[in-house]
C-alpha cells in the first residue's frame, strides 16, 4: 500500500514575476517500508518535492495523498497537526531546539501530541538509545557533534510515530564517518522496525545504500530504479 | 507549562542581551520611581505646609458658607458637634469665626480679615505662635489683638497701641470694638500678612454679636492619607443638610491644579523615558525574531501550532520585562527609603523663600507601593505591546521560507 502518492505535481515559484518551474509533473508512489533516495543535480527540485510531500509547501498543480489523505484539502492549521502526527522530518542542519536537551527535544513532539510524561520519557530514552546516544540524553545541541545532532533529529522524527520520515540531505553537513553511522541507524530502523524513509542526497555513498533511487532532472523524474 | 519552560530557557539563551535589556528596564524603573517618589513627596510636603498654614486639610461649615463667606452663616458650635468632628483620625478641632472688618489706627484705615481663634488649638495646627515677631501670643481669656506685620505697618500701630475695628456683625448688628495690640506676627504669605487680625474666639464672637457661634471648624490631621476616612465618617455622623464638609482640594482648587500641572509635566518625561527604553527593547526583539526565524520554521514544520509558538515568545518577552521591572523596584526600594528618612534639604535662595513662609526647606521622598506598581505596569504594558510584533511575524511565518534563510 502506498503511503505517499503524487499525481502530476507541478510547482512554479514566483508565478507573477519571473516564474521558476521547479517541478514539471511528478507522479510518484512510495510504499510502506521503502528506503528511497531522491537524487539529482542541484536545482533539480528535490527539496521542492520533499516539501510538497511533507505538507510544508503546496503544489501549483497536481495531487498529493499522504496515508490516504488528500493533503491539499487541509487548512494551514490542519496541515500543522497533520505533520505533527504523520510525518517525521530531518532537515539538513539545525533541526533541534537549542535550549532543550536531546531528551527534551525528542520528547517535545510527544508533548505537542499530549502524551503522558511517563510515555514521553520512556520513548525518548528508548529512541535515543536506538540512535546510540544513551549517554548524551541530557546534553544540549551545542554540546553535540553534527552527527550526534542528526541522530537526535532522527530520534525526534520517530517520536511522534509518523507514517514515514522525510529527510532532505540529512548527511550534507557530516563527515564520512558520521554519514556512515547515521545511515547505519536509518537502515537498521528501516530493516527492523519497517520505518519508511524518503531522503534526498548528493552523496554517492548514501545513494549506494538506498533500496530505490528516484532521479530528478529539471523538475521531472528521469529514472526510477529499485535495487535487489 | 512547556511554553513557560521554553520561554524561560530562551530568556537565558543570550545572557548578555538579557542582562542589557533587563538593566535598561531596571534603570528606567529606578529613575522613574525615584523621581516620582521625590516629586510626590515634595508635593505632599508642600500641600501639608500650605494647607496647615491656615485652612487645614478639612473644614466643617454651615451649608453654603464657603460659597458666600458670610458671617450670617455662623453656627452654634455645640459640644456634641465638637466631639464628633474631633474624633480620630482628626487630631484636633480648630474653630474660628471669620469676617471682614474695617480697621483703624492712628491715621489710616484698612480692610482686614478678623479671625477669632482658640489660641492653643490654632497654634497646634498652624504654628501661629512661631510667627510672632513682637509682643506676646494670644490667650483665650485675654482681650488683646494679634496683628499681621503688614496690617500693623499700614495702620502705623505697634505693640501697646490701640486698634479700632468696625463692621457689620451677625445678622446685620453694628459691630465696633477697641483692642490693645498685644502681638505682631509675620507671615511669608503676603496675602495673610496684609490682612490678618487675630482675636481670642470669645472676644471675636462678642464683637460680631455671634455668641457661641463659629463660621468654620478646621480639623487638624497628622496624615493626608486620613482625609478620606475622616470625610467618610463626618458624612455619616453629621447632618449634611445643615453642614458642609470640605477637604483642602475643594477649598484650594488652585493648589490642586498646580500639582496636577507639575505632575503632568513629569508624566511626559516618563513617557519619553519609557519610549526610549521601548525602542531599545524593540531592537532586541527585532534581532531575536530575525535570528530565530529558522528555528521558528523548524518548530512549525514539526507540528507546533503558530499560536503555541507565538505564546511562548510572548511569555518570554513579558517575563523579560517583568524581570527588569522587579529588579528596578528592588533597586529603588532602598534609594527611595533612604530619601524618605533623609529628606533632601534645600539651601540658598529657594530655601530662604520657603523659610520665610515658615516651611522647612526639605523634600522627603514618598514611599508609596503604588508608585512602584505604576512603573512596573508601564513596563509590563510596553513589553506586551512590543511582544505583538514577533507574534504577528509568527502568524505569517512560512516554514519553508524561514528555513531557506
Ligand atoms: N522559494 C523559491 N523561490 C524561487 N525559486 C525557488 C524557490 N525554491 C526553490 N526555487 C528554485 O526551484 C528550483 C528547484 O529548487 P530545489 O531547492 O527544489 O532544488 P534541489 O534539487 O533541492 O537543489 P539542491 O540540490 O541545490 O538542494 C531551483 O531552480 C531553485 O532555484
Ligand atoms: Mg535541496
Amino acid at each position: 500500500m502506498a503511503v505517499i502518492s503524487t499525481q502530476g505535481v507541478e510547482k512554479i515559484y514566483n508565478p507573477g514575476k519571473i516564474p521558476v518551474k521547479a517541478l514539471k509533473g511528478v507522479s510518484l508512489e512510495i510504499a510502506e517500508g521503502e528506503f528511497t533516495a531522491i537524487v539529482g543535480p542541484s536545482g533539480s527540485g528535490k527539496t521542492t518535492l520533499l516539501n510538497i510531500i511533507g505538507g510544508l509547501d503546496r503544489p501549483t498543480a497536481g495531487y498529493v495523498e499522504v496515508g490516504g489523505v488528500d493533503i491539499s484539502g487541509l487548512s494551514d492549521n490542519q496541515l500543522i497537526d497533520f505533520r505533527k502526527d504523520h510525518i517525521g522530518f530531518v532537515f539538513q542542519a539545525y533541526n533541534l531546539i537549542p535550549v532543550l536537551t536531546a531528551r527534551e527535544n525528542v520528547a517535545f513532539v510527544m508533548l505537542l501530541q499530549h502524551r503522558s510524561a511517563q510515555e514521553r520519557n520512556a520513548r525518548a530514552e528508548s529512541l535515543l538509545a536506538a540512535v546510540g546516544l544513551s549517554d548524551k540524553m541530557d546534553k544540549r545541541p551545542a554540546e553535540l557533534s553534527g552527527g550526534q545532532q542528526q541522530r537526535v533529529a532522527v530520534a525526534r522524527a520517530l517520536a511522534s510515530k509518523p507514517s514515514f520520515i522525510l529527510a532532505d540531505e540529512p548527511t550534507a553537513n557530516l563527515d564520512s564517518a558520521s554519514t556512515a553511522n547515521l545511515l547505519d541507524i536509518m537502515y537498521r530502523l528501516n530493516q527492523e522496525e519497517h520505518i519508511t524513509f524518503v531522503f534526498s542526497t548528493h552523496d554517492q555513498r548514501v545513494i549506494d545504500r538506498a533500496k530505490r533511487v528516484v532521479t530528478l532532472v529539471d523538475g521531472k523524474i528521469d529514472r526510477d530504479e529499485v535495487r535487489g | 507549562m512547556m511554553l513557560f519552560k521554553l520561554a524561560w530557557r530562551n530568556i537565558w539563551r543570550n545572557r548578555r542581551r538579557t542582562y542589557i535589556t533587563a538593566a535598561s528596564i531596571l534603570f528606567a524603573v529606578l529613575f522613574a520611581s525615584f523621581m516620582d517618589s521625590l516629586q510626590r513627596g515634595a508635593w505632599d510636603n508642600m500641600v501639608r505646609n500650605v494647607v496647615n498654614y491656615y485652612f487645614g486639610y478639612m473644614q466643617v461649615h454651615e451649608k453654603g458658607y464657603w460659597a458666600e463667606q458670610s458671617i450670617d452663616k455662623a453656627f452654634i458650635l455645640t459640644d456634641s458637634l465638637r466631639h464628633k468632628a474631633g474624633a480620630p483620625p482628626a487630631a484636633g478641632v480648630v474653630p474660628r469665626i471669620e469676617s471682614f472688618a474695617l480697621a483703624a489706627g492712628e491715621a489710616q484705615t484698612t480692610g482686614v480679615l478678623v479671625a477669632g481663634i482658640e489660641p492653643e488649638a490654632e497654634d497646634e495646627m498652624t504654628g501661629l505662635r512661631e510667627r510672632l515677631i513682637d509682643g506676646r501670643y494670644l490667650s483665650a481669656e485675654g482681650k488683646g489683638a494679634l496683628l499681621a506685620s503688614g496690617v500693623a505697618e499700614k495702620l502705623g500701630l505697634g505693640v501697646g497701641d490701640t486698634l479700632v475695628l468696625i463692621t457689620q456683625g451677625f445678622r446685620g448688628v453694628n459691630a465696633a470694638g477697641k483692642y490693645p495690640v498685644t502681638g505682631l506676627a509675620s507671615f511669608g504669605s503676603p496675602e495673610l500678612n496684609k490682612q490678618m487680625v487675630y482675636l481670642p474666639l470669645q472676644e471675636a464672637q462678642y464683637f460680631f454679636g455671634a455668641q457661641g457661634r463659629v463660621t468654620s471648624v478646621a480639623l487638624h490631621l497628622e496624615e493626608a492619607d486620613d482625609i478620606a476616612v475622616l470625610k467618610a465618617r463626618l458624612f455619616q455622623q453629621l447632618d449634611t443638610s445643615a453642614f458642609e464638609v470640605m477637604d483642602w482640594e475643594e477649598m484650594l482648587p488652585d493648589l490642586v491644579q498646580a500639582r496636577e500641572l507639575d505632575t503632568a509635566g513629569n508624566v511626559i518625561v516618563y513617557f519619553i523615558l519609557y519610549l526610549i527604553i521601548a525602542f531599545g527593547i524593540f531592537g532586541t526583539i527585532l534581532m531575536m525574531t530575525k535570528e530565530r526565524s529558522y528555528e521558528f520554521g523548524v518548530l512549525i514544520a514539526i507540528g507546533m501550532q503558530r499560536w503555541q509558538l507565538a505564546w511562548s515568545v510572548f511569555i518570554e518577552i513579558v517575563m523579560l520585562g517583568i524581570i527588569g521591572a522587579l529588579a528596578g523596584i528592588l533597586a529603588s526600594l532602598p534609594v527611595v527609603l533612604y530619601f524618605k528618612v533623609n529628606p533632601i534639604r534645600f539651601s540658598g535662595e529657594m530655601a530662604g523663600s520657603l523659610e520665610k513662609f515658615g516651611f522647612e526647606p526639605i523634600f522627603p521622598a514618598t514611599f508609596d507601593p503604588r508608585i512602584f506598581a505604576a512603573q512596573a505596569s508601564y513596563v509590563f504594558l510596553a513589553t506586551v505591546v512590543l511582544a505583538i510584533y514577533p507574534m504577528l511575524k509568527i502568524r505569517k511565518l512560512e516554514p519553508v521560507r524561514a528555513m531557506r534563510g
